[in-house]
């Protein structure tokens, strides 16, 4: 790939998304859009590129999209799913009794499987949660992504990386060669187009944010900006979850860590001691 | 170190089931049926069982049934790992007793997550 052509790549990339390739993942463009060019009947990357400086919104999309699109499974690190039955839950249960509801955000929901198992782990609770109205939210950049995720059909292969079986036996139904969620479980989730760089507050206020896995991808401006729009849409007792290799110190005064908790922030205008008690 | 037992009539199938299982830190041996599954099981009890369920002689659910009859036969983990896919055999599997089940064709994530999911690992 020329490197004239890499850097109008990477510029593109990170204006529509944020995220930020450099020359050393040049690898990583080679091997997402070669697919895409070949798709659109085109020659090779050169094409593709030469394409997209005078594309339209359609190629500039499915660009994008191949490029953001990054793996997910249910239950990724089970111990964030843990923490949030046992710290989170509770606390928003105490918290919130007088108006009994509460919403979660999946940002960067990718094919759902963090959102439904979020809605898995809500419904095992069953009657703690009688009369709760829980929303959640998914969103994600990429409209095929959600396509995925609202059908809530997942391969063989992705329905056992994490879930545990009787969880599969429980909410899936196999179809052909697939696994489809349970409609109930599909019903808790709404999914919705949304670029993390915009202006969240249409998004509307959200008690539990899951964003992990997703700034590793940002410049330490961009992260700045995303953890700080993100604080602005939550209550002054808010958490958000981080992937295991992501954090908010240095990026965001925002946020502070929960002493105990790995991978769980709450907001600053929290009140000490939130989150650590059982 | 814990102990895997790795029952499968396939040759193929115990060697990759061993290769992955050793690097996970598991010490294993092999069966080739349920019965000779079972025998090893009277001998020495494993932390747990990696189990295919068509197998000749004795097959894997009737080894699991006859396993948590057996004095400390409680004990082991029993992760299914088969071919057989459908709603009904994954039941039948859990009622008797199964821990885990993996849907063949596996690899070595797929393994590895289902044994930390039932605290193997």
């Amino acid at each position: 790939m020329r490197p004239e052509d890499f850097d109008f790549v990477a510029k593109l990339l990170k204006d529509r998304s944020g995220l930020v390739i450099t020359r050393d993942k040049a690898y990583l463009l080679e091997s997402r859009l070669t697919p895409v060019a070949r798709k659109r009947g085109l020659k090779g990357l050169e094409d593709l590129v030469s394409g997209l400086r005078t594309a339209g919104e359609d190629l500039l999309r499915e660009v994008t999209e191949a490029m953001t699109t990054n793996e997910s499974f249910f239950f990724r690190d089970i111990k964030p799913f843990d923490q949030f039955k046992s710290v989170v839950l509770p606390h928003l249960l105490a918290t919130r009794a007088a108006k009994k509801s509460f919403r979660i955000w999946s940002a960067a929901s990718s094919s759902g499987q963090e959102a439904y198992t979020l809605a898995m782990v809500l419904k095992e609770e069953g009657a703690r949660l009688a009369g709760w109205k829980i929303e959640i939210v998914g969103t994600d950049i990429s409209t095929e992504m959600l396509e995925k995720a609202k059908a809530g059909l997942y391969s063989q292969f992705e329905v056992q990386r994490g879930l545990p079986i009787q969880l599969l036996v429980k909410y899936f139904k196999k179809t052909a060669e697939m696994w489809q969620i349970d409609p109930a479980i599909r019903g808790m989730v709404q999914y919705r187009e949304y670029n993390l760089l915009h202006d969240l507050k249409p998004l509307g206020q959200f008690d539990v944010v899951f964003c992990r896995n997703v700034l590793i991808y940002f410049d330490q401006p961009t992260k700045t900006r995303v953890l700080d729009n993100m604080s602005r849409v939550m209550p002054d007792d808010g958490f958000l979850y981080l992937g295991g290799a992501e954090t908010v110190l240095g990026i965001s005064d925002k946020f502070k860590p929960i002493p105990d908790q790995r991978g769980v922030y709450s907001t600053t205008r929290a009140p000490a001691g939130i989150g650590t008690t059982k | 170190m814990k102990s895997c037992l790795i029952v499968d009539d396939s040759k193929v199938i115990r060697m990759v089931a061993k290769k992955i299982l050793h690097e996970l830190s598991f010490k294993t041996e092999e069966a080739e049926d349920g019965s000779a599954a079972l025998e090893a099981c009277k001998r020495s009890m494993p932390d747990a069982v990696l189990l295919d369920w068509n197998m000749p002689v004795m097959n894997g659910i009737d080894f699991l049934r006859a396993l948590r009859q057996l004095p400390g036969g409680e004990h082991p983990v029993v992760v299914f790992c088969t071919t057989e896919n459908d709603i009904e055999h994954i039941q039948e599997a859990i009622t008797a007793g199964a821990n885990e089940y993996i849907m063949k064709p596996f690899d070595s994530e797929i393994l590895q997550a289902k044994f930390s999911q039932v605290g193997l690992l």
